[in-house]
């Protein structure tokens, strides 16, 4: 078995007296497609804010080690680092940049890999002129991977929404990471959309070689693409393990399945 | 058929036949409006525009013409008013709400002929503009050319990082008391004391920055309004070292390699050194808007935390935003000391701050053409309507009421670069 490229070691994270978060226990490995589920405001995106630097959690350890190597505590580090390190991702309530183009969005992912800085940007010398055609091919390779080549130069705001949330894991992706984080990427699809979706996130999986975290309402994509299931009741990991074993757990079928004839 | 294309065509030109189409205020609407204003209006300004009490022959004037004058005035006044913003209601759905002189400048920059006959008739203009006018109209376009400079300098803060800075003269003053100090000290020249004015700003932003910025939009703003003030105050009583509000007069007008000009050719020899610091930055600006650090700035101003999600260093990108305002600031500072010879703490108050800022909103936030045009709105106006005397503040104000009311994205709103891209290599074009 290989090792956790991420460990969360009972964070906990507290707003003032209520406790968003308790003691979760967590950890993705290297290749996995792990998801996370609960109802509304159960934690999920808090738990993501936890562990990409947005808050600071109350108690608890995040380790990650890249390729496997030493693990690092990023505990309470600032955000653009835990990027730097690998771990990038997409939000909720999407937040593109809305009056840049769909190539400069992606471009800007490109930042903490990227290294010219205000002299290169004055004088263009070659160095500065290289990077930025491999920054123009990169993000413009991202976005046919996306199907949004055709978009590149329209201003974000301007796409439709199931294609601004693709735009944000391509964004994401232009950062290099070794885990992409994905914050209800299905939200707001239509059923075609989120087909291609589970598609793309398997593919994404395939073609980087990395690992990702889905946090995701819709039942049928969390079966068919997820290696291991992580249920977050009231801040509580209530549940865990294959797909299979947690839509059979009595707990989570009463928390959150029972409500859905789905699964 | 023909009457429904008429009908159609003429909505635009015809105000009547406009509500009637436009259907967000009727025409019946609107005019019960207006004449509501009017009666207001009369009501309100009755006692000093139609009473007029004559204390000699214990007699009251009725002065009834005066009535109908501002009562016809204002009616016509508020119905014109209306119209405009219903128009601008209507136009907003279109798509191409770009205004006429947006289109013509797109279309020059897009046909490279034109773009460079148009930049050659400008630059020759603007070569023989001191010899073909007096010296007061060099002085005025001297000034003219240094709120650019400054408005440019203020749009890397507020416009491309979206960080509001009201301080902004703050900046401008230490650039100028630099130079002043420094000449009248140990006699230092203009040309050395102008990367020292920059270097100057750079570090008094850098002091101010690093506590400051990581406060958001309001307190920022409260901040930097406070430091601004503060530089002021510490100008007009630090007497010892500042002369305080005497200020610092017989500061140094820029040599040439050891060439003393007279007073006219000083100042075409000023005009032409702030013709050629406006160069420099346009060409520095223009390349770094366009660079990896100018897009993480614009990414800073659209959304912070996805900045940051993406591995931009919020600290260092206002930092760097900041500081390079305030090296303009530092620079303008220097040119202004040595072009006016004199400077007090009155050149750096809050309105000068605030008539810099005025230039980057209305000019068009981010937008190079859009800042040049703001300045030489707001600069060049106020001197030009002196006839107008008392009223000249008064329509200045009108002004950017209405430039705020119609056009909120500024004169001209700033464009993204257009890239295109080759399979195996990648080109870009503007
Ligand atoms: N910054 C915050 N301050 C106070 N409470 C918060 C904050 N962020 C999240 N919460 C609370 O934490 C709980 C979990 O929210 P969230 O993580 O958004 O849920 P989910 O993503 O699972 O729907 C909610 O009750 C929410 O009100
Ligand atoms: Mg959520």
């Amino acid at each position: 078995m290989s090792n956790p490229v991420l460990q969360v070691n009972d964070i906990s994270m507290d707003f003032g007296g209520i406790r968003a978060l308790d003691e979760i226990q967590l950890d993705v490995r290297q290749g996995e497609i792990a998801a996370l589920i609960g109802p509304n405001g159960a934690g999920k995106t808090t738990f993501f804010n936890c562990i990409t630097g947005i808050y600071t959690p109350t108690t608890g350890d995040v380790l990650v080690s890249p390729e496997g190597g030493a693990a690092k505590r990023i505990n309470g580090m600032k955000p653009n680092l835990v990027t730097e390190l690998g771990m990038a991702r997409t939000f909720q309530n999407i937040r593109l940049f809305p009056s840049m183009t769909v190539l400069e969005n992606v471009m800007i992912g490109t930042h903490c890999r990227t290294r010219s800085g205000l002299w290169g940007a004055v004088t263009r010398n070659r160095a500065t002129r290289k990077e930025e055609a491999d920054t123009i091919e990169k993000s413009f390779h991202l976005l046919e991977l996306m199907n949004l080549e055709q978009y590149s130069n329209e201003l974000a705001c301007n796409l439709p929404y199931g294609k601004q949330r693709r735009l944000e894991i391509a964004r994401a992706l232009a950062t290099g990471p070794f885990l992409l984080l994905l914050d209800e990427p299905a939200a707001g699809m239509n059923p075609q959309e989120t087909m291609a979706l589970k598609e793309l996130v398997l593919d994404i999986r395939e073609r980087f070689n990395i690992s990702i975290l889905l946090i995701e309402h819709d039942m049928k994509m969390v079966m068919s693409t997820s290696d291991r299931v992580f249920v977050l009741e009231y801040g509580r990991l209530i549940a865990h393990g294959t797909p299979k074993e947690v839509s059979e757990n009595p707990a989570v079928i009463k928390a959150y399945l029972g409500e859905d004839e789905d699964v | 058929m023909s009457n429904v294309t008429k009908a159609d065509t003429g909505a635009s030109q015809n105000p009547v036949a406009f509500f009637l189409t436009a259907g967000c205020e009727s025409f019946a609407e609107s005019l019960r409006k207006s004449v509501l204003a009017s009666l207001w209006f009369i009501f309100l300004t009755f006692p000093i525009m139609v009473i007029k009490v004559d204390t000699i022959n214990k007699t009251i004037d009725w002065r009834w013409m005066n009535m109908a004058y501002i009562g016809i005035g204002t009616f016509v006044l508020s119905f014109v008013w209306r119209w405009a913003l219903a128009r601008k209601e209507l136009t907003k759905e279109e798509s191409t709400r770009e205004n006429i002189s947006e289109k013509m400048l797109d279309r020059i920059s897009s046909n490279s002929y034109a773009k460079y006959g148009f930049l050659a008739l400008f630059a020759a203009a603007a070569v023989v503009f001191p010899h073909a006018v007096g010296m007061y109209q060099t002085n005025i376009m001297i000034s003219c050319l240094i709120y650019i400079v400054l408005g440019l300098g203020l749009n890397m803060v507020v416009g491309i990082a979206g960080l509001l800075h009201l301080g902004y003269v703050a900046f401008y003053a230490v650039g100028a008391y630099s130079y002043a100090l420094l000449n009248m000290h140990y006699g230092i020249g203009f040309w050395t004391a102008l990367p020292i004015g920059a270097l100057f700003g750079v570090v008094f932003a850098v002091l101010l920055g690093l506590p400051v910025l990581r406060l958001r939009g309001d307190y920022l703003a409260i901040v930097t309004l406070g430091f601004g003030e503060i530089v002021r105050l510490v100008l007009e009583n630090w007497g010892d070292v500042t002369m305080g509000p005497s200020g610092i007069s017989g500061i140094d007008r820029p040599g040439f390699f050891g060439v003393k000009f007279g007073v006219m050719d000083s100042i075409t020899y000023a005009y032409y050194i702030m013709l050629g610091l406006l160069i420099f930055t346009i060409f520095v600006i223009n390349r770094l808007q366009n660079s990896r650090l100018g897009r993480a700035l614009l990414a800073l101003r659209e959304d912070e935390i996805a900045s940051q999600a993406m591995g931009i260093d919020r600290t260092k990108a206002k930092l760097l935003a900041f500081a390079l305002g305030s090296c303009w600031a530092g620079l303008a500072g220097v040119v202004f000391a040595a072009k006016t010879t004199f400077i007090n703490p009155a050149s750096f108050t809050f309105w000068e701050s605030a008539i810099v800022l005025s230039v980057v909103v209305i000019g068009g936030m981010g937008s190079i053409r859009g800042v040049i045009a703001g300045a030489v709105i707001l600069v060049l106006m106020p001197e030009y309507l002196r006839a107008f005397s008392e009223f000249r503040m008064l329509v200045f104000g009108a002004t950017m009421v209405l430039v705020m009311v119609f056009r909120p994205q500024g004169l001209i709103s700033a464009k993204r670069k257009i890239y295109t891209y080759v399979k195996g290599k990648s080109a870009t074009n503007e």
